[in-house]
Parts: structure tokens; C-alpha cells; sequence
């Protein structure tokens, strides 16, 4: 029988190689079919009215005359007179029209008298949060940390930060519903394709429709993207849904790009005033934290400070403070590229007052990394990134980039993940013709999943790729877990390659008679069945399929834990240039080294740490979600503001994925958090490298850059 | 000429238009507006890339205003009928004057390659090309584009294969979730169009108008440079 661990290096045709992801044609050549793309027979357009205030009391909503407009066909009240708004661009009443500008017309002709409340959309001060803004998660005390400051011969104090952003995912949220007597067609943008009927049955209920899940069919074929965003129904899901079965019509109803700016996706901030101390020679003694941020109306979790050291002697305090911006989302790694920014930063000008290159610093301190092998790893990482960046001839202690106005520095950070695979359930069929499918109710968020299901597959069966037509992104398919937190890569090729062998067992099973052999002496390879050691005795696939008759073989297959593990460690390095007379950083080279166990497709999973770093760059000099207080509402909701990065704003990009004996024997691990969390920090440090003093907050921009600058001026601490 | 450059667009003066001469109150009216609308986002999204010149990150403006077949010059509110030539088919539409481009493609004609993401002229995910110019159609009007040669990416696919720009986002993975990528193709194939020799250099500079949110920066600068190469062996489009 075939065995279904994972194969040895040398008998891998597909797995760790760099194939080209399978549904790159018809990405590139715009024949993918995205929700938004969705057009249906008789469909209408919907559109929300939502709440100018931050805080508000409905009073009235009169609908006469939006519903007396040309094309309108039916209006949902999502907050009824009465009741309270707690963020701008909430939304209050969903209109339905026969085409998407009258649609919008119509949602703007709807009149709705509020009775404002008071509200707090910034956190900038929390001092000032008030009690009821305010709400203590953490107060942990490890050690002793007033004895560890005694001990500790070098002192450093300082401020840290990042605004709160939002995920932008450029497919906005939304989707089209279409009812069909008793079942309900959902075409969602969804990273939850499986979990999404659920969403819709319970939402529906609070709004009087009973479905039952299994009438609830969801399709994401294709999804423009997601980031942590897009697991629920969510209130336009429902509202939708509601049009649809009001007007007896399909609705689609995809939030409009300032309201998803506003309301579809933000990353909590956090701030801290940060205390940390060593000895002479570098050893870390203790860490005093004091940070706050904001998820919005609810907490966003307490961070874990110290990041990756266990400093022995701990004092940490974190406050949330509760706001009405609009409720916080997982972002990719939530909470960890907001440690890694205030604790790395901190590290980064520890080491600069102990005058230590801040690689020999982190690596004198590995024993404080209690992760099993962890401290291995790291150290490995360190190596080949100093290699790639060519760390050792470029590093400059801090501020002594030379003369002129253009300083260059460079800056490193460390993180860790867990990704450990989520559970999904796999169906992997052999056709009598020889053709392969593979079925899983998963989902593809551009990260490869589709090519990392078909690789597996097509290992497992010594097949081609081409040969494997795989099934996701519905969920009449095997339920498969939501593409959240790196889980995804596992919870896919595990459960496939126990699929995928199961039905390759079936198969060898009715062969073996033909070669003159058991099933335990075959293998499959190369298209062929062949005896192991033997390839002269052998049949090809298809003609072993012919075996069959006329039935199909299936194999189907659960999330194993024995192909997969948890826990990853990353390195990054970055080199900027500032222009110290106009404060613009600018990157100049960014190396990203990660560990994420076996690497099913080198080109996709080198594809996800680009992304990342370049998604890193984007927080770490450009985005911030600005709130205002006096007006209560977002001030920047659109792309011209609320700005990405461009193809020119990048740099040089290397990554590097860690791979071979050490690391493919732990199995799968997720990869699409981790390398996201350490671009910000190893940004922010390289330009306290160039200019010789902190810039205590991201986003980079010129005017921060330029202010830390003239403390330096002024007598500033480097 | 690069596709992406600021340059001055045939006017008036140059081609005078009877009609327009007619309405020539409603036309600055209207010139100004859509003029400093565009101008506007092209400033807003220069301060995105800092550093960038505003020239780089601007792409062709809207075409200018077409009344024919408008009576009076005044159309609307309602319905009014739209002949467009779409990837060198004739349709004809019955669309409100105030319908774009982008909405009039997707909405109406089912061709959705081209996407609706920040739908003001900042991230080109709505890029198709107006007589082989690479333009915004999210903030060009539908009536406006009568009289042109709209391309779609779904008129530079083959049947067969793909076109040389899209081979190239495959082979170098310069697509993830791939909502920007028709948008970033047809951007970048008329920016080889007109520069059949890219360098690393210009085509950062040229290709700043398009944006992407996975990350995808990286393989499509080697797609470029390999569709370059690419399509001047088979001598312009496939």
C-alpha cells in the first residue's frame, strides 16, 4: 500500500519545486468570475444608507421619497428608529433599484434624523479615554522587575507606536443573493466558503426567514482578496438576502469604496512607552511596558510583551481603549506586527546605547527564546539574511552615515507564528478515464491553494498537474475549515494526501492482480503503476484506471497531524535611505528569510512573502486610517488618501524560504501571516539607523521623520 | 509617447468641432470639472508615491466630449441610446448619460475583466485601453467614449493561449488574488506598446498608476520586461 508521510526529497516530483500556480490564466486574462463579476437574470443593484455620526441615536427614517424614485424595488431597515449607531458609516436602510446608479440615487434620497451622542474616535491620549472608554486587559508581573532595573547597567526608554489601518482588500466586501423557493444562492467574497451558510442561517433568523444550512449555497470561485476580513455574512449579507426574497429578485450588493474604508476592515493600533534594560555585555534583565490601543467598540486582545524574549524580570500593562470607529478585524498576524514594532524597536535602541550591533545583541540573548529549536532556527536565519543583505560590510552603528543629506541605515526584526492547519475534509476521485478531481468547500485567497490541493494531489498520484482538476470554493464540496491565522496550507494538503493515497490504495488494490504483484509492492510514479524498484514492470495510468469498470474510486481524508506542525521563525532586514531635508525613507533593499516547515510550491510560497513585505512596507510608511474628533468620521476613505504602496515605492526584494534536512521533516506549516510582521519594525529600526534617532510612530512619513529630526536638534537621545 | 505622460490631449483648437463651438458654455462647464477632477486625483495620488513626479503617476485623461447624435446638446436624465465600438464590435446601448465606462462594460455588457475598486481614477483596476491608450473607465463617462476604439482585455485575449502580457503575469506570478491584475495587464501592455524597450527604471515610474494590494509588485516588473521582449519578436500584439 502507498504510504501517505510525506515523500523523501528525492522522491518528490512536484512538492518543494516551483510550479506555476493553475489558475494564473484565467486571473491574468480577466476570465475569472469574481462575486462582483457575478450578473444574473433580472438582478438588481443595492445600496446602503449609513450613519454620518459616530455615535447616534435613530430617530426617524422616512423612505417615501427614495421609494418613490424610478427603478426602486424594495427597502430593508437594518436599525430601526430607536435604536443607536456606534460608528460612522454604519449602516441603517438597504434600497434595492434596477440599475446601480439609480440604486445609488435612491439611497441618498432616504432621510433618516439622528439624535447625536457623544463619541471617541481617536486614541492618542487615553489618559483622557475616561473610564468608560477604557477597559484594563493586562496587568502581568513576572520576576522582579524593580531588582531587574537595579541590575541592569544600560537603560532605555522609549515611545512606539502604529495608527490604526485597514485591510483595503480591493474586491470590497458584498455579494449577490438570489432565492430560489426554500434555497438561497450566496455569492460571496468569502474566506469562510464552508462556514458561511451558518452565517446566513443565523442572520437571517434575527430577521424572521428561517433557511435551512443545507439550502444555503455558497460560491467564491474566485475572491479579491481578504487579509482577515472576510469570514461573516455581515450586515449587508443579511440585508441582501432580505431584498432578494422581498423583491423576489437577485441583489447584488457590493459596498461601495469609502464604506469599505470606513466600516469593512481595520487593524487595532497600539502604542507604548517602553522601558528595557541589560547588562554591559548585552544580557536582557527587564522590560517595563505600559501600552494601550483601540479594535474599535471591542477589545482587541492583550499583546504579549516582551516579543519572542522571555525577559526574567516583566512588568506589563495594556489598556484597551473603546471607541466608535468602527469594529476592529483579524489582520493578517493579529497583534503581532504591533509587537514586533514596540518590542524590536525597543531592543533595536537598547542595543544602540549599548553601542552593539543589534544582530549580536538579539543572537546573545537567543537562550531567553524558550520555543523549542526556535533559538536554532533564528540563528540560522540571522546568518542567511546577514549573507543576503550583506549585513556585516553595511551595518554603520547608529547615526553614522556619513555626511550629505542622504542617510542610509539598516534595521532587523524577528517574529514567530503558529499556523497549525485547520480541519478539512477532502474527496479526491479517480475517473475510469483515466482523470483526477479533487474537492474540498475551501477557498482560494490568491495565495495558491488552488496550485498547492493540485501539487499534492499530483504527487500522491504521479501524475502531472495539469492531470488534477481541483474543486474548491463551494460548499456543496467537503466542509474545509475558514482561510484564517496560516491554516490553510495544512488543513488543504494534509487532508489531500490522505485523500489522494486512500483512493491511490483502491486503485493498486485492482492492479496488482495485472503486474503479478501485491498492492504493497506498487507505487505509483511518472504517469505509471509501477512495481517499487521495477519500472520495466509497469502500466500506465490511464490504462490502470481502464481496470476500474465503469465506477469511479473515491478516497477521502481528513487534516492529519502527523504531516504538519506549528510554530515558525522568521528574520528580516532592511536597508532605507532618508532624505534628511525632505524626510522622505525611502527602501532601498528588504530580505526576508522564513521558515514554514515543507514548502509544498517554492513560487507561490515566495509569492506570499513578497506580498507581505511589500504589504509591510505599505503600514510601515504609508497607511493610517485618520479619525477625526471633531466630526467623528474617517478622514480619509478612498485610495487617493488612504494610501497603498506603488510599484515604485518597493525597492529590491529578496526572500528566502528556509528549507531542506532541519525543516521539511516537521511537515506543512502556514506561511501567510508570519513574514507580514516584522517589515514595520525592521523598517523603523534601519531608520533610526540612518538618522540617528527614533521616529516613534508609523507610518513613516515625512512630517514624522522630520519632527523626530529636530529633537535630534535639539539635544534629542540618539 | 508613453501611454502615462501628461500630455497635452488633441483640443478644440486644434480640431475645432462645430458642435462644441455651439455649446461651448456647457462644455468648459464641463471640461473644467472633469479636467480638475482628473487633475486632482492625479495630485492626490502622487503623494502616495513621494518622490514620484506627478507626470509619472497620471494616466491619459478622458477623452474629450463627443455630443454626437445629442440633440441640443442636452441628454438625460433619462435613458438615451450609446453606440459604442467595443473590442471592434458596434453595441448599442440605451443608457442614462450619467453611466461610466467601466459601469456601462460591466453592468451592461457582462465584459467584467475590467473592475470597479477605488472607482476615482486612482488605482487602475479599471484600465482598458481608448484608441490603444491605456484610460481610467471608471471616471470616463460612457457618452464620451463614443466615437473611440474601446479595447477590453477581453479583446486582446487569443482565443487560444494568451496574450503575451498576461503569459508573462503567469510565468512570474505577478498575480495573487488577481483583482488588480486585468487592470495592471492592460496597463502595462500599452505602456510596452508605446515603450517597446522598458527598463526597470521607467516602467516603475511609468506604471505607478495601478495598485495592488497582495503584493505583486516584484513579478510584474519581470513580466514587463518579459512581454517586451515577447511581443516584439511577434512584432506588436499577439
Amino acid at each position: 500500500m502507498a504510504d501517505y508521510h510525506w515523500p523523501p526529497a528525492n522522491r518528490r516530483a512536484l512538492i518543494g519545486k516551483r510550479e506555476k500556480r493553475i489558475d494564473g490564466p484565467v486571473k491574468s486574462s480577466g476570465r475569472a468570475k469574481y462575486s462582483y463579476d457575478i450578473n444574473r437574470p433580472g438582478m438588481l443593484w443595492g445600496k446602503m444608507a449609513t450613519s454620518p455620526y459616530a455615535h447616534a441615536k435613530v430617530t426617524r427614517i422616512d423612505t417615501s421619497a427614495a421609494e418613490a424614485m424610478p427603478g426602486v424595488k424594495g427597502v430593508v431597515t437594518i436599525v430601526p428608529e430607536g435604536q443607536e449607531v456606534l460608528w460612522a458609516g454604519q449602516e441603517i436602510v438597504a434600497i434595492a433599484a434596477d440599475s446601480e446608479e439609480r440604486a445609488e440615487a435612491a439611497a441618498d434620497a432616504i432621510k433618516i434624523d439622528y439624535e447625536p451622542l457623544p463619541y471617541l474616535v481617536t486614541d492618542a491620549d487615553p489618559e483622557h479615554a475616561g473610564a468608560e472608554h477604557s477597559k484594563q486587559l493586562e496587568a502581568r508581573v513576572t520576576g522582579n522587575p524593580d531588582q531587574g532595573f537595579q541590575q541592569a547597567e544600560v537603560i532605555s526608554e522609549g515611545d512606539y507606536g502604529l495608527p490604526v489601518i485597514t485591510h483595503c482588500c480591493l474586491e470590497t466586501h458584498g455579494q449577490v443573493t438570489e432565492w430560489n423557493g426554500d434555497d438561497l444562492t450566496v455569492w460571496s467574497t468569502t474566506q469562510n466558503v464552508s462556514g458561511m451558510a451558518g452565517e446566513y442561517v443565523d442572520g437571517l433568523k434575527q430577521q424572521g426567514i428561517t433557511v435551512a444550512a443545507n439550502n444555503v449555497h455558497v460560491i467564491s470561485h474566485y475572491m479579491g482578496g481578504g487579509f482577515g476580513s472576510k469570514f461573516a455574512a455581515d450586515t449587508w449579507g443579511i440585508a441582501c438576502a432580505q431584498l432578494s426574497k422581498k423583491t423576489g429578485r437577485p441583489v447584488k450588493m457590493m459596498l461601495e469604496r469609502d464604506h469599505e474604508l470606513m466600516v469593512a476592515g481595520a487593524r487595532p493600533s497600539m502604542h507604548a512607552h517602553v522601558k528595557v534594560g541589560a547588562k554591559r555585555d548585552g544580557t536582557l534583565v527587564a522590560w517595563d511596558s505600559e501600552s494601550w490601543g483601540t479594535g474599535g467598540p471591542g477589545d482587541a486582545g492583550a499583546p504579549r510583551f516582551p516579543y519572542i524574549f522571555e525577559v526574567p524580570n516583566v512588568r506589563a500593562r495594556h489598556t484597551a481603549i473603546l471607541t466608535n470607529i468602527g469594529p476592529a478585524r483579524a489582520w493578517r498576524a493579529p497583534n503581532h506586527p504591533q509587537m514586533a514594532l514596540i518590542s524590536n524597536g525597543a531592543m533595536e535602541d537598547l542595543a544602540a546605547k549599548l553601542n552593539m550591533d543589534p544582530v549580536d545583541f538579539m543572537s546573545k540573548n537567543m537562550n531567553l527564546v524558550t520555543a523549542p529549536d526556535r533559538a536554532k532556527t533564528y540563528q540560522e536565519e540571522f546568518a542567511k539574511a546577514s549573507e543576503l543583505m550583506d549585513w556585516k560590510s553595511k551595518w554603520h552603528p547608529r547615526g553614522k552615515s556619513g555626511a550629505g543629506p542622504l542617510k542610509r541605515g539598516l534595521g532587523v526584526s524577528l517574529h514567530t507564528w503558529g499556523g497549525r492547519g485547520n480541519l478539512s475534509n477532502c474527496l479526491v476521485t479517480i475517473h475510469p478515464d483515466g482523470s483526477v478531481e479533487t474537492s474540498l468547500g475551501s477557498q482560494d485567497l490568491g495565495t495558491g491553494t488552488r496550485t498547492v490541493i493540485a501539487i499534492v494531489t499530483a504527487e500522491t498520484l504521479g501524475l502531472p498537474l495539469e492531470a488534477v482538476k481541483v474543486n474548491i470554493g463551494e460548499n456543496k464540496y467537503p466542509p474545509a475549515g475558514a482561510s484564517g491565522g496560516s491554516t490553510t496550507v495544512s488543513g488543504v494538503s494534509t487532508s489531500t494526501r490522505r485523500a489522494a493515497t486512500e483512493a491511490l490504495n483502491s486503485l493498486l488494490a485492482k492492479v496488482a492482480p495485472s503486474l503479478g504483484a501485491t498492492p504493497d509492492q506498487l507505487e505509483a510514479w511518472s504517469g505509471k503503476i509501477q512495481v517499487k524498484g521495477n519500472a520495466a514492470k509497469s502500466i500506465s495510468w490511464k490504462q490502470a484506471c481502464a481496470k476500474m469498470g465503469a465506477s469511479s474510486i473515491t478516497g477521502t481524508g481528513k487534516t492529519s497531524n502527523d504531516l504538519m506542525s506549528s510554530g515558525v521563525g522568521g528574520v528580516q532586514m532592511s536597508e532605507v535611505e532618508v532624505d534628511t531635508e525632505t524626510g522622505i525613507v525611502k527602501i532601498i533593499k528588504h530580505v526576508s528569510v522564513q521558515d514554514c516547515g515543507l514548502v509544498i510550491d517554492v513560487r507561490t510560497a515566495e509569492s506570499q512573502v513578497y506580498g507581505a513585505a511589500i504589504m509591510g512596507i505599505t503600514y510601515a510608511l504609508f497607511e493610517e486610517k485618520i479619525m477625526d474628533q471633531v466630526t467623528g468620521r474617517c478622514l480619509n476613505p478612498n485610495m487617493e488618501f488612504y494610501k497603498l504602496a506603488s510599484i515604485a515605492d518597493i525597492g529590491e526584494i529578496i526572500p528566502h524560504m528556509m528549507t531542506g534536512p532541519g525543516y521539511d521533516e516537521r511537515g506543512t506549516i502556514g506561511l501567510g501571516e508570519p513574514p507580514v510582521i516584522s517589515p514595520g519594525a525592521a523598517i523603523s529600526n534601519a531608520v533610526a539607523n540612518a538618522i540617528g534617532v527614533r521616529v516613534p510612530e508609523l507610518p513613516l512619513t515625512p512630517d514624522r521623520v522630520l519632527a523626530a529630526l529636530g529633537t535630534l536638534e535639539k539635544g534629542g537621545v540618539a | 509617447m508613453s501611454p502615462h505622460e501628461d500630455k497635452p490631449r488633441p483640443d478644440g483648437a486644434e480640431k475645432p468641432d462645430e458642435k462644441r463651438e455651439k455649446n461651448a458654455e456647457e462644455k468648459k462647464l464641463r471640461d473644467l470639472s472633469r479636467r480638475s477632477f482628473i487633475k486632482g486625483a492625479g495630485i492626490a495620488s502622487v503623494a502616495a508615491s513621494a518622490g514620484a513626479l506627478l507626470a509619472d503617476r497620471v494616466l491619459e485623461a478622458a477623452p474629450r466630449p463627443q455630443s454626437g447624435g445629442m440633440a441640443g446638446g442636452v441628454v438625460g436624465p433619462g435613458e438615451v441610446p450609446i453606440t459604442l465600438k467595443i473590442n471592434g464590435q458596434i453595441r448599442k446601448l440605451n443608457l442614462e448619460p450619467r453611466v461610466m465606462l467601466l459601469d456601462a462594460l460591466r453592468n451592461h455588457l457582462d465584459l467584467t475583466g475590467a473592475k470597479k475598486v477605488c472607482d476615482r481614477a486612482t488605482c487602475g483596476a479599471c484600465t482598458v485601453h481608448l484608441d490603444g491608450r491605456a484610460v481610467y473607465s471608471c471616471t470616463t463617462l460612457a457618452i464620451d467614449a463614443q466615437g473611440h476604439d474601446i479595447t477590453t482585455i477581453e479583446g486582446i485575449e487569443p482565443a487560444e493561449g494568451l496574450h503575451p502580457m498576461s503569459q508573462a503575469f503567469w510565468n512570474n506570478d505577478a498575480q495573487q488574488c488577481g483583482f488588480c491584475t486585468p487592470g495592471f495587464v492592460m496597463a502595462c501592455a500599452a505602456y510596452v506598446e508605446h515603450e517597446p524597450n522598458p527598463t526597470y527604471e521607467g516602467l516603475q515610474k511609468s506604471l505607478g498608476g495601478n495598485l495592488c494590494r497582495c503584493g505583486t509588485y516584484m513579478g510584474i516588473r519581470e513580466a514587463v520586461l518579459e512581454a517586451a521582449k515577447t511581443m516584439k519578436t511577434k512584432g506588436g500584439r499577439a
